[in-house]
């Protein structure tokens, strides 16, 4: 039975994700841990993450996550969310400028003061419900996922990214973005979908049948 | 298109029991959170709150088993309040399943507790409950404070300037009681759900007094509201989140079907 670790660096609501793996799968090990060797032996993996880019950027290079992530993205299919996915990129905005991963190109950065949508209508920050997700690209990860599904956002900055053929889906609040990444085995969201009820929990069912190829 | 308004049923939970009568027909133990809590969402709630009325902190433990059996099988996001007075007390929701916590008496003793917890934990979890009573009197100008204790204890405190506080110190979200109009099926104090609503970047969630549908879209059309919470229309089984959804969306409000 094939395995999924869970990277644990101290930030976000790991019982939530590794649940929905489990309620998504069929009988998968789900490994909650930022042991180096425990990850490094998974099938797949998986960097989760809610809160400020400065703690996790921080506890990412305390734990050595950021090695083992660039080791497992050479080969396995790598899923992040959220901050996990911010985390990718090169630098981002909050805190006063934090660098990242510098995995995938592109910048993270505030939906601003004063937001406002095509007609004018003050919106909010943090950008937090269920917004549409936009599909841009094919990939087995929407496999049984309408195109516009909603899924579930809760975050102030949001991913721009520098390479058009990174993106696999675009999200729009006041200023369209990338909801979702893909290169080769690499697969972002900006969303929760351990937080978007079925088509959430159909995401991480692809996840756990991906191959890693696109 | 963008982001829809929100939805979100609340349970009044004591001791590990929904109190104040939840009646499903079709439900074996009305009393079961979690049993209730699948239900909206098969419903499609876009959220759950929990307001935990427990009395003592010995029983408090209760609450965190509750959440954690609702996060292992509902995968919509999760509120829970009441109680929160310490950081280890947010952590343990956290860590339960929790995604936000709601912090309302514990803010007012001690304001930094939401600056502390907002830096510690991220905004996007930290919801400043306010529970808010008119002052004013007739041909006065509009005057709302705050109330804590379940509304039995004024505080002196402008609702308004308040919630701009709280902002200003890490809250990311508003929930919004009328203290006024709880409990009365009138609808929303809505133009205290617009001055706070207005006066705010986050998104604020209007609470207090819905008894009928379309005062959930007068929530969000006149009170500027990002979300609407409800407790009593959805228990009793007058009207599901479905059908609150669909009268949301022919009054042109976006909703997620």
């Amino acid at each position: 039975m094939s395995s999924v670790a869970v990277i644990d660096y101290g930030m976000g609501n790991l019982h939530s994700v590794a649940k929905a793996l489990e309620h998504a799968g069929s009988g998968e090990t789900i490994i909650v841990t930022h042991d180096a060797a425990k990850i490094l032996a998974a099938d797949r993996v998986v960097l989760p993450g809610v809160g400020a880019i400065r703690d996790c950027m921080h506890e990412i290079r305390r734990l050595g996550v950021d090695e083992v992530v660039r080791e497992v993205i050479k080969t396995k299919p790598f899923l992040g969310v959220c901050v996990g996915m911010q985390a990718l990129m090169g630098e981002s905005e909050e805190n006063g400028g934090i660098a990242c991963l510098d995995l995938l190109p592109g910048k993270v950065r505030f939906f601003g003061d004063n937001l406002k949508n095509s007609n004018g209508d003050a919106l909010k920050v943090p950008h937090m419900g269920w917004n549409q997700v936009h599909q841009v690209s094919e990939h087995p990860l929407w496999q049984g996922i309408e195109q516009d599904e909603r899924f579930y956002f809760v975050h102030s900055y949001y991913v721009e990214s520098a390479q058009q053929s990174d993106i696999a889906a675009t999200c729009t609040h006041g200023v369209e973005f990338s909801a979702a990444l893909h290169r080769d085995n690499i697969f972002a969201a900006q969303f929760h979908p351990e937080k978007s009820q079925h088509a959430g929990l159909q995401l991480y069912r692809n996840f756990l049948n991906w191959n890693g190829e696109s | 298109m963008g982001v829809a308004k929100r939805i979100i049923p609340c349970l009044d939970v004591d001791n590990g029991r929904v109190v104040k009568g939840v009646q499903f027909v079709d439900i074996r133990d009305a009393g079961d959170p979690v049993e209730i809590a699948k239900r909206y969402d098969e419903q499609g709630a876009d959220e759950i709150t929990f307001l935990d009325i427990t009395a003592t902190a010995h029983d408090r433990d209760t609450i965190v088993h509750v959440v954690e059996q609702v996060a292992d099988q509902v995968f919509i996001p999760l509120t829970v309040g009441g109680g929160i007075r310490e950081l280890s007390d947010i952590r343990r929701m956290l860590n339960a399943g929790a995604d936000k916590v709601g912090i309302n008496s514990a803010a007012v003793k001690r304001p930094e507790f939401v600056k502390e917890a907002a830096e510690k934990f991220g905004s996007q979890c930290i919801v400043v409950a306010i529970d808010a009573k008119r002052v004013n009197g007739e041909g006065e100008p509009d005057k709302w404070e705050i109330f804590t204790h379940g509304g039995r204890q004024g505080t002196g405190i402008d609702a308004v300037e308040w919630a701009i506080k709280m902002v200003n110190y890490g809250a990311g979200e508003i929930l919004l009681t009328s203290m006024d109009r709880d409990g009365t099926k009138v609808g929303f104090d809505l133009d205290l759900t617009r001055a706070i609503s207005d006066a705010v970047p986050v998104p604020v969630i209007a609470s207090g007094g819905v008894g009928e549908l379309k005062h959930l879209v007068e929530g969000v059309t006149e009170g500027h509201a990002e979300a609407v919470l409800a407790a009593s229309i959805f228990h009793f089984g007058e009207y599901t989140v479905q059908q609150a959804k669909e009268v949301m969306r022919d009054a042109g409000l976006e909703v997620r079907l």
